[in-house]
């Protein structure tokens, strides 16, 4: 008889999410658009924010067109003569930085929240998660313009709209997963042995929540790059001095009307491919860390 | 002729893991009014039989061999369609859980009518008409109330009355009931064996008992195949079987039941466990939990015949000469 | 039956008292009223007048209770770009925004329900592959990108489809609709279409979720087992049991389209309530901003309120259990 070889989870997780190709070219493409937007500067034919490489009769050239000084526009010009391409990789560096900025503090605060009120249970409990299914009951668009009309615009106020908005969301699912754990019998033998209550929580119950939340934190920073990109094409999100690619997108739509394509059309590309990506990964991710679906 | 003549039927799942055997070589016939009781543990491919029967073997799964003769007709040459009047008219079948087989959200009436206007043309009326008379059939009182009702409504006991209720409805040749009492009370399940025995002999309808238990069989069947790992290890009458068992492993399932231990020691058990239908091995496959098993049970049993009634795959059997002979 | 309406509507009436002491606080308590409430142009004497006509100097539970007489009245303060009540003009543009509600939502559940069953039901054969493979997409594009993309395709390249506004209205009962004449549907049909695909890709896979469940159950291989046309079998057993739970997402996501149309509003120009939120927020014409909160608000509430209700009345082991409750 033979006996089964026994594989760390993470070996099982990584075989199993790499049974979907679908999934795995998601991620071949996310770690491409990762790279594009670190390495921006360094890849970029032109810095589009330095103002001296400009050239205002540079401005509307259509894609493959080529600069005065020579500079070829593989994806065309905007109307300030900056090139899409360098503005598409600044642009993904900010849609990117900004998601998943505000992902991870929401991820913090809804977790420590979270946390809390399963641990505590009782009155602090209830109120917590009245609130959180209240916050949770409005579309999170609604949210976001509201606070932004009261806060105004710039880079914090949006990370801040965006942290507020999501931040519901993983405190209920922390304390949906914490509360299953906190009855299992492990939580009550480390009680009885005194353990400090930080320590049962971070080392105990905590790495028992994480894989639901990972599955949602991915499909989440999807879910704020396309709000935040929705905030700037409103013209209520980043300032001009910061392009992400919705605020890329919002400058072209004046042009897409007389035929300009590329100014809207391809930022708005980008902005896509990354969301369907990471939605990709996020989806096997899913299903591959889901106990029900275990065959 | 038998009503229903089930010849060396093998269906087969083809999984990913591997190809499932859940039923390899299984043949038995049943007669007009008469009750075959198909009794194994879980596993061992007797609700497969059931649902290959019915033609309702759904992929990875389907009937690799074998012949299903209803009336003289093979079912298995007939259409998906042709199979699908057939169900519920010619054959019904008896589910487990009658809380899941019974749709929640719709009412008892809408249940039972549609099964009479799928397969006649009829009016409502008339077959809400067939629907009290079969409630009134199974025992089921105030059958006017039970109809404007739904499942949740309504006890285990009674649920598995209207299942059977509705088993009935269109006068089928054959009835498969599995498992239909497992789920429920004890005194429950005395009475609806009781009353399914009537209802077959009344009707002249064949009736195939699937379970495990083998008590169960006893008072309720003409006839008990045995099943183990796909296939028939033994059958025949059930008193001459019950009481002359020739397979090793019918004679484990009766010395493990209950009523026939004494008090205070401890319950006979077959030793070992069921094997794993995906890892198969070639041979007997009860030979590892037999002790009369020796190099012979390395080549799987053919079925042979001892008597003009009982048919037995082993090549050891308990008695080789039965004297027991019972025609009945 | 009765108890369980009634319990339903108290709660209601709480949580819309809750959400509006929420409201109150943000508006009254955060920041300084005077600046939210007045006009920013308006001069000393001015303020002084407005303000204790507001009665911004009275306490707080005192401006609590008139802030809630106000709002039931339906004066939430005048709008500082148009100088005439804040609630006025979102009414008047609210029509606008429902139709274009309601038809993005019919197109999504006449799409969206049927795609999901036939998806659901086979779920490893090819079109049920690509039918999830869009619906992954339909909501991954963001909704304004996919309004571009329709812009571009249909108004400038194909020239079919009008790229802004509403076009001609008709009058139906009095209320102005789009949908009973040609040009009006010609601007409409962009617009619905762009509002309705994220939701028709959700209803696409809930639908296909829900199905895929429900042929598994003991429930469904019964119906067949009694001979039923596999028709029956899925679009009165199967559709039956899965209509719950799907009712009660299209009830609660159709306060979610009503936000979503302030971005569609935004890219075709259409007169509606999201527009005109986006419009006072970038000439901080704050009363309009509260009055446009309240009033999503109570909408929010009362589709809360009428999902629960429908929900009791179809599930019959809710209702009836409702019943004895």
């Amino acid at each position: 008889m033979s006996v089964a070889v026994e594989r760390s989870p993470f070996a099982r997780i990584a075989s199993d999410f790499a049974a979907s190709r679908l999934a795995l070219s998601g991620l071949a493409v996310l770690a491409l658009i990762l790279l594009a937007a670190i390495a921006a500067p360094l890849i970029s034919p032109q810095n589009p924010y330095d103002l001296a490489q400009l050239d205002i009769m540079d401005s509307k050239i259509p894609p493959g067109g080529v600069s005065a000084d020579g500079m070829r526009f593989w994806l065309g010009s905007d109307d300030q003569g900056r090139d899409m391409l360098s503005a598409i990789f600044y642009g993904l560096r900010i849609s990117l930085g900004v998601g998943v900025l505000s992902t991870l503090a929401a991820l913090a605060i809804g977790l420590v929240i979270g946390l809390t009120a399963a641990w505590f249970g009782g009155w602090v409990e209830t109120v917590i998660m009245r609130l959180v299914d209240i916050q949770l009951s409005f579309p999170s668009i609604l949210i976001a313009l509201v606070l932004l009309a009261v806060l105004g615009q710039g880079v914090d106020k949006i990370v801040i709209a965006l942290v507020a908005v999501q931040w519901a969301y993983y405190a209920r699912t922390v304390r949906g997963a914490a509360l299953v754990e906190r009855n299992k019998e492990y939580v009550e033998a480390a009680q009885c042995l005194a353990l400090p209550t930080r320590r049962i929580l971070f080392h105990h119950v905590l790495p028992n929540c994480l894989p639901p939340l990972i599955v949602i934190a991915t499909v989440q920073v999807a879910h704020a790059i396309a709000l935040e990109a929705t905030l700037s094409f409103l013209g209520l999100g980043m300032p001009i001095t910061s392009p992400s690619l919705g605020l890329l997108i919002a400058n072209g739509f004046t042009h897409l009307l007389s035929g300009k394509y590329w100014i809207s059309f391809f930022p708005g590309l980008a902005l896509l491919v990354t969301i369907v990506a990471i939605n990709l990964v996020g989806d096997q991710l899913r299903d591959v860390l889901n106990p029900r679906l275990q065959k | 002729m038998p009503v229903l003549a089930v010849e060396n039927l093998k269906t087969h799942y083809f999984t990913r893991a591997g190809v499932v055997k859940a039923v390899d070589d299984v043949s038995f016939k049943v007669d007009s009014g008469k009750v075959l009781g198909l009794v194994g543990e879980s596993g061992s491919g007797k609700s497969v039989t059931g649902f290959s029967i019915m033609g309702l073997v759904d992929p990875p799964g389907r009937i690799v061999a074998g012949r299903i003769v209803l009336e003289g007709h093979d079912l298995r040459a007939r259409s998906d369609d042709a199979m699908r009047r057939l169900r519920g008219d010619r054959i019904a079948m008896i589910f487990q859980d009658p809380m899941m087989t019974l749709n929640p959200v719709l009412r008892i009436d809408t249940q039972m009518i549609e099964t009479v206007l799928a397969h006649r043309p009829s009016s409502r009326s008339a077959a809400r008409d067939l629907a009290r008379a079969a409630l009134g059939r199974v025992g089921i009182p105030a059958p006017d109330e039970r109809l404007e009702a739904y499942p949740h409504q309504l006890s285990g006991g009674m649920r598995q009355r209207v299942a059977i209720a509705i088993a009935l409805l269109n006068d089928p040749r054959v009835i498969i009931a599995d498992e239909p009492t497992t789920a429920l009370d004890v005194t429950i399940q005395a009475q609806i064996l009781y009353e399914m025995q009537k209802l077959a002999r009344e009707t002249g309808a064949a009736l195939i008992w699937i379970t495990h238990d083998l008590s169960v069989v006893a008072g309720l069947a003409d006839e008990v195949c045995v099943m183990y790992a796909g296939r028939v290890v033994e059958s025949g009458p059930t008193e001459s079987l019950l009481d002359g068992p020739l397979h090793p492993y019918t004679a484990g399932l009766i010395a493990s039941i209950p009523s026939r231990n004494q008090r205070g020691k401890p319950l006979a058990q077959i030793p070992g466990m069921t094997p794993s239908l995906l890892r198969l091995k070639p041979g007997c496959a009860f030979r590892e939990r037999c002790a009369r098993a020796d190099g012979a049970c390395m080549n799987a049993p053919e079925i042979t015949r001892p008597t003009t009634v009982r048919t037995l795959r082993c090549f050891h059997p308990l008695v080789t000469q039965p004297t027991v002979d019972h025609l009945l | 039956m009765i108890v369980f309406i009634i319990r339903r509507l108290l709660q209601s009436v709480v949580a819309l008292l809750i959400m509006s002491v929420l409201i109150f606080v943000g508006v009254y308590a955060i920041g300084n009223p005077v600046d939210i409430l007045i006009n920013p142009q308006a001069d000393q004497i001015e303020i002084a007048r407005v303000t204790a006509a507001l009665g911004l100097d009275q306490p707080l539970w005192v401006q609590y209770w008139e802030f809630l007489k106000h709002a039931l009245s339906g004066n939430l303060g005048r709008s500082f770009a148009q100088n005439v009540p804040a609630m006025q003009l979102i009414l008047e543009r609210m029509p606008a925004t429902v139709e274009l509600a309601l038809c993005a939502m019919v197109i999504a559940v006449a799409l969206g329900i049927p795609l999901g069953l036939v998806a659901g039901m086979k779920p490893d054969s090819w079109y049920s592959k690509t039918i999830m493979a869009g619906s992954i997409l339909g909501f991954s594009l963001p909704t304004f990108w996919v309004g571009l993309v329709l812009i571009m395709v249909f108004s400038v390249m194909l020239g079919w489809l009008p790229s802004t506004g509403r076009g001609q209205t008709t009058l139906l009962f009095g209320v102005p609709v789009s949908f009973l004449n040609w040009d009006g549907l010609t601007h409409l049909a962009m617009p619905a279409l762009n509002l309705a695909l994220f939701k028709l890709s959700l209803l696409i896979r809930l639908t296909r979720a829900g199905t895929r469940e429900a042929m598994l159950q003991d429930y469904v291989k019964f119906a067949r087992a009694k001979g039923l046309p596999m028709r029956r079998v899925v679009l009165v057993h199967v559709l039956k049991n899965i209509m719950i739970p799907i009712v009660t997402v299209i009830g609660l996501e159709f306060g979610s389209v009503i936000a979503f149309a302030i971005v569609t509003e935004s890219i075709f120009a259409w007169p509606g309530m999201g527009k005109l939120l986006i419009d006072s927020i970038n000439v901080l014409d704050r009363p309009v901003i509260v009055a446009y909160v309240l009033i999503i608000v109570f909408m929010f509430v009362l589709i809360n309120l009428v999902v629960d209700l429908l929900y009791s009345a179809l599930d019959p082991r809710v209702r009836l259990s409702e019943m004895t409750a």
